[in-house]
């Protein structure tokens, strides 16, 4: 089986610590990806830019709506997800609109941070 | 020419292509500042170089370049270095003038991204193409400075981390991109025409500036009959710019302005613009005011215009887009059509639903009708509310003296 661990938490906690429990928080996942890597479960994860980048992709009658912010309504839930390698936003977008759910839900476009690789 | 005179002009285009270059608007903004600084100090000595923008722009991209090596150098990142010294090479010609165009029509459109928040789009643009600072952006939004420059950093940061593009959308994008760009153009002109505080009524660097990116919009779609009513409605209601105001800085209103002062060349243009955005099928909101903005000035006088047909407009406006403002400027034509007290029947209606409290403008009008009614008591009541809310300097002269006049008859 394979299994989506989707991590929910408060973008502004993050902001309000300091660099210190940062750099501990970073180094913890570290330390748990490595694990997981080690013990054969990690099959691949990612950061997210916060949800002031997040852009947000309808389809109404044919017509691709782009708005700002994530904009998922309550009634809304999370079903699936793409990850894909785009050129640039407009280039995300436009696949965001071909998926069939944009017809009626909404895609979130967030951006994924890219980090230097630290050497291993 | 002065180097404070070349900023003005030339920062946003210097901006435009450094962004391009760089790909990066924070760096850039920085390399655009670090280029006008080296320029105050070798400009005295070796005087203004015969092409000052290309001057700039290459000193820019120098100044940035260096930047980045030295931060690449300090956090060791020997790829960035490889891509920063082909970049060098690669960008040392110069750049031409229709690049130059491209650059800043790339620029608009990012700056319009419907991914960023419409309230970051219009200071963006302001900030990036035509070269406003934070403080007069936040000044003219009434918005305090660290909120203005919070949504310009912010706006700034999504463009980089999501990756929105400098480039013009392709071409079945256009249509909707182009809606949020001439939104955008005609926010900008509209800061220009009506500034809504400080002292100079007619901010013509930024109305000519609107103008030249309405322009550069009509160049690229010359199919979009609505960019093309846009212009038009910015070229007549410029030609009146300097009929506007007194010498002394002070407002004229429309029908007591010299209408042979009103540039005829800039009309003529505006006419046959509409006339062909109008022939194309543009019934939207700028092809309806331009078509407002042309009668008024194709008519000799404030009587001898054609007010019937400017209320029947309006009607059309409010249909389009339904706002106070719109009927406020109706309630206006409706005097002139129909008579003072219909007209200022609808004011006091519109005064009563509330939607426009602390807009200057209503009581203004109001004071205006009550003035031609000879209803000289409730006039300078009116008058005086409107001076509670203006923030103009030339707006308030304009009403006090209105006030001394209608307070200079009840006595």
């Amino acid at each position: 089986m394979q299994y989506l661990l989707l991590i929910y938490d408060q973008e502004s906690q993050w902001g309000n610590m300091s660099q210190a429990d940062q750099g501990r928080m970073l180094q913890d996942y570290g330390d748990l990806t490595k694990s997981i890597q080690q013990s054969g479960h990690f099959v691949g994860g990612n950061q997210l830019h916060p949800v002031s980048k997040a852009t947000t992709v309808r389809v109404r009658d044919g017509k691709k709506l782009v708005t700002d912010g994530p904009f998922a309504e309550t009634k809304e839930q999370l079903g699936g997800y793409y990850l894909i390698e785009a050129k640039d936003l407009d280039d995300a977008v436009a696949i965001a609109a071909r998926i069939p759910s944009a017809r009626f839900g909404s895609i979130e476009v967030r951006p994924i941070v890219v980090r230097e690789r630290v050497a291993a | 020419m002065d180097i404070e005179q070349i900023y003005r002009e030339e920062s946003g285009r210097i901006l435009a292509t450094l962004i391009r270059l760089l790909g990066d608007l924070d760096l850039a903004e920085e390399a655009v500042q670090d280029a006008f600084a080296a320029a105050l100090v070798s400009w005295p000595k070796t005087g203004v170089p015969a092409n000052p923008r290309a001057w700039l722009v290459s000193t820019g991209r120098n100044k940035a370049v260096d930047l980045l090596r030295r931060r690449a150098v300090l956090e060791s990142k020997r790829e960035e270095l490889a891509r920063l010294n082909g970049l060098a090479e690669q960008v040392a010609e110069a750049p031409e003038e229709t690049m130059l165009k491209d650059d800043r029509l790339r620029l608009i459109f990012t700056c319009c991204h419907p991914a960023l928040p419409r309230e970051a789009q219009v200071p963006l643009t302001l900030r990036t193409l035509c070269g406003l600072s934070t403080e007069e952006i936040a000044h003219a939004f009434l918005v305090p400075l660290p909120t203005m420059a919070q949504r310009l950093v912010r706006a700034k940061q999504k463009i980089r981390d999501a990756g929105i593009p400098y480039r013009v959308p392709a071409d079945e994008e256009l249509p909707e991109r182009v809606e949020t760009v001439l939104l955008v153009v005609y926010l900008v002109f509209n800061e220009g025409y009506n500034a809504t505080a400080g002292d100079t009524l007619v901010r013509r660097e930024l109305c000519g500036e609107a103008i030249r990116l309405g322009r550069l919009v009509y160049q690229l779609m010359p199919g979009e009959p609505e960019a093309q009513a846009l212009l038009a409605l910015m070229l007549l209601h410029d030609s009146r710019r300097d009929a506007r105001t007194t010498t002394a800085g002070e407002i004229v209103l429309l029908e007591e302005q010299d209408r042979t002062r009103w540039h005829r060349d800039q009309i003529a243009e505006g006419l046959e613009l509409l006339e062909r955005a109008l022939g194309r099928g543009a019934r939207g909101p700028y092809a309806l005011q331009a078509a407002i903005a042309g009668l008024h000035a194709q008519a000799k006088s404030a009587q001898e215009t054609d007010w019937h047909q400017i209320v029947a407009l309006y009607e059309l406006l409010l249909q389009a887009q339904p706002s106070p403002v719109v009927e406020l400027n109706r309630a206006v034509a409706v005097a002139m059509a129909s008579g003072l007290s219909e007209g200022l029947r609808l004011l006091n209606a519109l005064e009563e639903r509330g939607e426009l409290r602390g807009y200057y403008l209503l009581p203004a009008a109001r004071g205006d009708l009550l003035r031609r009614m000879e209803r000289w008591e409730e006039s300078g009541d009116a008058y005086r509310q409107a001076l509670a809310f203006v923030s103009n300097e030339a707006e308030r002269k304009f009403l006090r003296r209105r006030l001394t006049e209608v307070q200079g008859q009840t006595r």
